[in-house]
């Protein structure tokens, strides 16, 4: 089963690279942006059908390893 | 007095440490990362460099290498622990040390000289010395501390903070912070000031002919206060 995590910075962090993107798009004509933050994407094909224990799985993932939760939040989807 | 330098695959800074550790005294032994146990040691070294080519977040996957949980029982134990620079990122990531070492505020690779000054002389590591004010060398894409506002009521509150960037003077202010890092902070303890993370790399500043001075007098503090 394929379970997404998307790991995305907590409100209060800095994220230089997104202000650069942000000005980059800016200058290409797209002024219509308040605000772009950059995050991670994992796809990670667990070896489980239980869609609710791959997810668990997943999550721990993120806890232990894929995000440090000083500065980041994650989210877990089921993508098949 | 035995010290161990851990060698990360992309560690680069490892040997410069075995050179610094050596010439004030230290019988030094480099440990591979892949090893089990650390060997007898007074001093453990999380030395700098781009373990992992800085994959996923900056020694994120150092800090659960094999050697980490001997690493980490040692600390918890009272042993000394220094991490310099990338050796900074893998001690936050494991989390003896609080905060996270985010990229750098401008998005530039820094390496240049800067001043530091120390905050706490009631530890191992500054106990003694006869200066306030060192100038050390940083080379570092990530070196922007941060920490949670509770973290870092909490660090103060217990006399966390090692080093300031600062100008030759001991001003700390925001035109000295090189980074970005929150409240000009260059290197933290734990709670308990056996462990110590830094940006600043003083074994890059132990030859007069290279760089300057200020590694070495920290080095023959840092070996006579273990002794």
């Amino acid at each position: 089963m394929k379970v997404s995590a998307i790991i995305t910075l907590k409100k209060d962090v800095l994220d230089p690279q997104g202000k650069v993107i942000h000005q980059a798009l800016d200058g290409m004509g797209f002024e219509n942006i308040s605000e772009v933050r950059q995050g991670k994407y994992f796809e990670i094909d667990v070896n489980e059908n239980d869609p609710n224990k791959a997810k668990a799985v997943v999550e721990e993932m993120c806890k232990k390893l894929l995000a440090n939760l000083v500065i980041e939040n994650f989210k877990i989807i089921e993508t098949q | 007095m035995k010290s161990s330098v851990i060698t990360f695959p992309g560690s680069n800074c490892d040997r410069d440490m075995d050179v610094a550790l050596k010439k004030f005294g230290f019988n030094n032994k480099m440990v591979w990362h892949d090893d089990n146990e650390l060997p007898k040691s007074d001093l453990v070294v999380l030395p700098g460099g781009f373990s992992y080519g800085d994959y996923l977040r900056c020694g994120s996957m150092a800090s659960k290498s094999k050697i980490m949980q001997s690493v980490i029982n040692f600390a918890k134990s009272g042993g000394l622990v220094m991490g310099i620079c990338n050796g900074f990122q893998i001690l936050v990531e494991t989390g003896l040390v609080p905060g996270v070492l985010l990229r750098n505020k401008y998005l530039e690779f820094i390496c240049k000289n800067v001043f530091v000054k120390l905050d706490n002389k009631e530890n191992t590591y500054f106990k003694n010395l006869n200066k306030d004010i060192l100038e050390f060398h940083i080379a570092h894409n990530e070196g922007n501390y941060f920490c949670t506002k509770d973290q870092l009521k909490e660090i103060k509150d217990n006399n966390q903070i090692a080093i300031y960037y600062c100008n030759k003077e001991g001003k700390i202010e925001d035109q000295y912070n090189p980074n970005g890092s929150i409240k000009n902070i260059a290197g933290i303890f734990n709670k308990e000031k056996n462990v110590l993370g830094m940006m600043p790399h003083p074994e890059r500043m132990i030859d007069q002919s290279l760089s300057g001075e200020d590694g070495s007098i920290f080095f023959k503090n840092l070996i006579n206060n273990i002794k």
